[in-house]
């Protein structure tokens, strides 16, 4: 049988560099109109992808930020063309970039729903046959007169899926929409996206949650600055791509954190994080989330949980706030870590792409498996009768 | 069914207003429509009644102040009549090329994240303010009973061919505007500006006798709306001799209005949303 999607030379080019701001300026166009054309920068977002979907078959897109996964959603969900190359599809294609796309404020659950199906490419007769499902799923359906402005996010981001999770396309392409949600909301959600593969249905799935695309897809496509760098079983694909982001430091130019740095230093974790900004800063606050590779977090803390402030400092532009982890010690392994900083009035910068580094030989242990032992040694007294 | 289809993805090069996906969406134009019309109202407190305000204050502006002036009395016809009857398109007319240009940008966020054929959205925008225009038509019909107004039977063949001439040019002018919009900014100034003028070039306050220049009377029809109100108010006004040449120039104009502003817009849809 014929692959349900054949990608065949996928390349987008952007111009950089000639327009800063998204959209044109009616006075450049005219001043331009008289001075030859600016020098513009090409840039290739996607540069010759190829790769084939088989009817049933779930495929996992992974890359870090600025691989080319959101270029290559958006020409597969007809968004926006390709420069080059062919997608021949076979099939119904709804795509997922986000959740609640057209919802509006002032409409009510009820008419979200119709609206927002409607966008997806429902027909009325659908919705109206499924409406009773959706609602079920959400657990909105108390709500269900009220404008979405009142409901809480959480709700509003449950109905929206609902939606969502009752299309019946032949191919699903779905981006990173499950990375928001409570983790009860997000296993329902996996667990109706693999109900859907086992129907026969094509996902096609880009997320950071390896855990997430290693259950869902059995195939995956690596990107890698625009390029397919490995395409495989998942297993595999997976692998490469987490020992490619190794990092135990991160340096950045633009907001308010420009450096962070994660080192085991014999038993303990040491976490540096440098910020400098144009305002002052009171009362600055930082904290850290360590996690598995699957992004679950195994530990984390802010000084507010332990009521520390730090009074003394206020009015300064920059600092440096170092902290040693001495507890828990962690089992080998790789692991992830997030950093969000901030101050009295709010956050300030949040990582977006977690650091990763390895600890090795912190905690006195031998054959550990992960699986069972976790991420922290176990102090116990032992005894026998 | 066509699941069996095959469609392809490729790099744009064909111009094609491709009807029948347009159809098979056609719940979606229903449903944008009914979207801004709710949206529209829900917050006003006095919601649709303002349907009936804005154009019977606007009639009352113009009566007191404009009716006074000497030799602007039309001919047979209430100089009120006589200006309700321009407003009833002129207004639709304003309010869509407001809507409709703004359109794409307002709904950036759903085009940059999901396909549908985007000429639905300036078209649901006029679609959407065409419930204020049959109100206002309605309200029109019972002010002509209260006032005695004759009406001509010929409104059977002037009112719907005055309706098409508005709405091919409130549909191309809008989907031209809204692709430009997207492109440059400016047009956001532009439009309110150039409503304004439209205003008082087109005949809607004063009768076309007025316009005694001679050349003056043919750029004054190269306006949409210069032959699609007085093709609406031939029926109240049935003395009135249509200037044949001038009808001609303004039919064709507003035909090539929805004919240039489908083309603008789907040469530049591909790109909305790389712009927006």
């Amino acid at each position: 049988m014929k692959p349900i999607l054949e990608v065949n030379g996928i390349s987008k080019k952007f111009l950089i560099g000639s327009q800063k701001l998204p959209y044109l300026n009616f006075r450049d166009k005219i001043f331009t109109a008289f001075k030859r054309s600016k020098s513009s920068q090409e840039f290739w977002a996607l540069q010759d992808v190829s790769f084939e979907v088989r009817k049933g078959e779930s495929i996992g897109i992974i890359g870090r930020n600025g691989a080319g996964k959101s270029t290559l959603l958006k020409i597969l969900s007809r968004i926006t063309p390709p420069t080059q190359g062919t997608i021949k599809v076979r099939g119904r294609i709804a795509s997922l970039l986000e959740v609640g796309t057209g919802f509006h404020q002032e409409l009510t659950g009820r008419e979200n729903i119709f609206m927002n199906g409607s966008i997806l490419g429902m027909k009325n007769a659908e919705i109206k046959s499924r409406f009773d499902e959706i609602v079920d799923f959400s657990g909105t359906e108390k709500f269900l007169d009220t404008p979405i402005k009142h409901y809480s996010s959480g709700m509003q981001l449950r109905l929206a899926f609902a939606v969502a999770a009752h299309l019946e396309p032949e191919i699903l392409i779905v981006d990173e929409v499950l990375a928001v949600g409570d983790a009860e909301f997000q296993k329902k959600c996996l667990k109706k996206m693999e109900d859907v593969t086992g129907h026969g249905k094509t996902i096609l799935f880009v997320s950071h949650n390896m855990d997430a695309i290693s259950t869902l897809c059995k195939h995956g496509v690596l990107l890698k600055g625009g390029r397919v760098e490995t395409s495989g079983a998942i297993q595999d694909v997976v692998k490469k791509y987490l020992l490619e982001m190794d990092r135990n430091t991160l340096s950045m130019e633009e907001g308010i954190v420009k450096f962070i740095d994660i080192q085991q230093v014999k038993d303990s974790l040491h976490l540096v994080v440098k910020f400098s900004g144009d305002v002052e800063i009171d009362y600055p606050n930082l904290g850290f989330s360590i996690q598995d590779i699957y992004g679950h977090a195994v530990t984390g803390t802010n000084p507010l949980k332990s009521e520390i402030e730090f009074p003394q400092f206020r009015g300064a532009r920059e600092g440096t706030i170092e902290v040693v982890i001495n507890s828990p010690k962690l089992a080998r392994g790789t692991y992830q870590l997030l950093v969000w900083f901030g101050n009295r009035k709010g956050n300030l910068f949040e990582t977006k792409d977690p650091l990763q580094f390895q600890v090795d030989g912190m905690a006195a242990e031998q054959n550990r498996n992960p699986r069972f032992d976790g991420f922290v040694l176990p102090q116990c007294e032992w005894n026998i009768r | 069914m066509r699941d069996e289809d095959e469609f392809i993805i490729g790099p744009p090069n064909k111009l094609m207003l491709n009807l029948r996906e347009l159809w098979d969406f056609r719940e979606l134009f229903y449903f944008f429509s009914w979207r801004d019309i709710k949206v529209k109202y829900k917050q006003a407190t006095l919601g649709i009644l303002w349907v009936v305000l804005q154009p019977v204050l606007m009639m009352l502006i113009f009566t007191l102040f404009f009716g006074q002036i000497p030799g602007i009395q039309p001919e047979g016809i209430p100089y009120s009549v006589f200006t309700f009857s321009g407003l009833v398109f002129w207004n639709f007319f304003a309010s869509c090329v407001t809507n409709a240009g703004n359109a794409m940008v307002s709904n950036a966020s759903v085009i940059k994240k999901i396909y549908f054929p985007r000429l639905i959205i300036p078209v649901s925008a006029v679609l959407s303010a065409s419930v204020d225009l049959l109100i206002t038509w309605l309200l029109f019909i019972i002010y002509l009973f209260i006032k005695q107004v004759p009406l001509s039977s010929s409104l059977f063949f002037y009112w719907p061919l005055a309706f098409l001439l508005t709405l091919s040019a409130t549909i191309g002018l809008g989907c031209w505007l809204s692709a430009l919009m997207v492109k440059y900014r400016d047009f956001r100034f532009i439009v309110p500006f150039a409503i304004q003028i439209g205003f008082f070039v087109t005949p809607v306050v004063y009768p076309v006798s007025r316009i005694t220049l001679p050349y003056v009377k043919y750029l004054v029809a190269l306006n949409p709306m210069y032959g699609a109100i007085n093709l609406f108010r031939q029926p109240i006004m049935p003395q009135t001799l249509l200037d044949m040449p001038l009808m001609i120039i303004s039919i064709v104009s507003s035909v090539s209005l929805l004919i240039v502003g489908i083309l603008y817009f789907k040469k530049t849809e591909l790109f909305f949303a790389d712009l927006a």
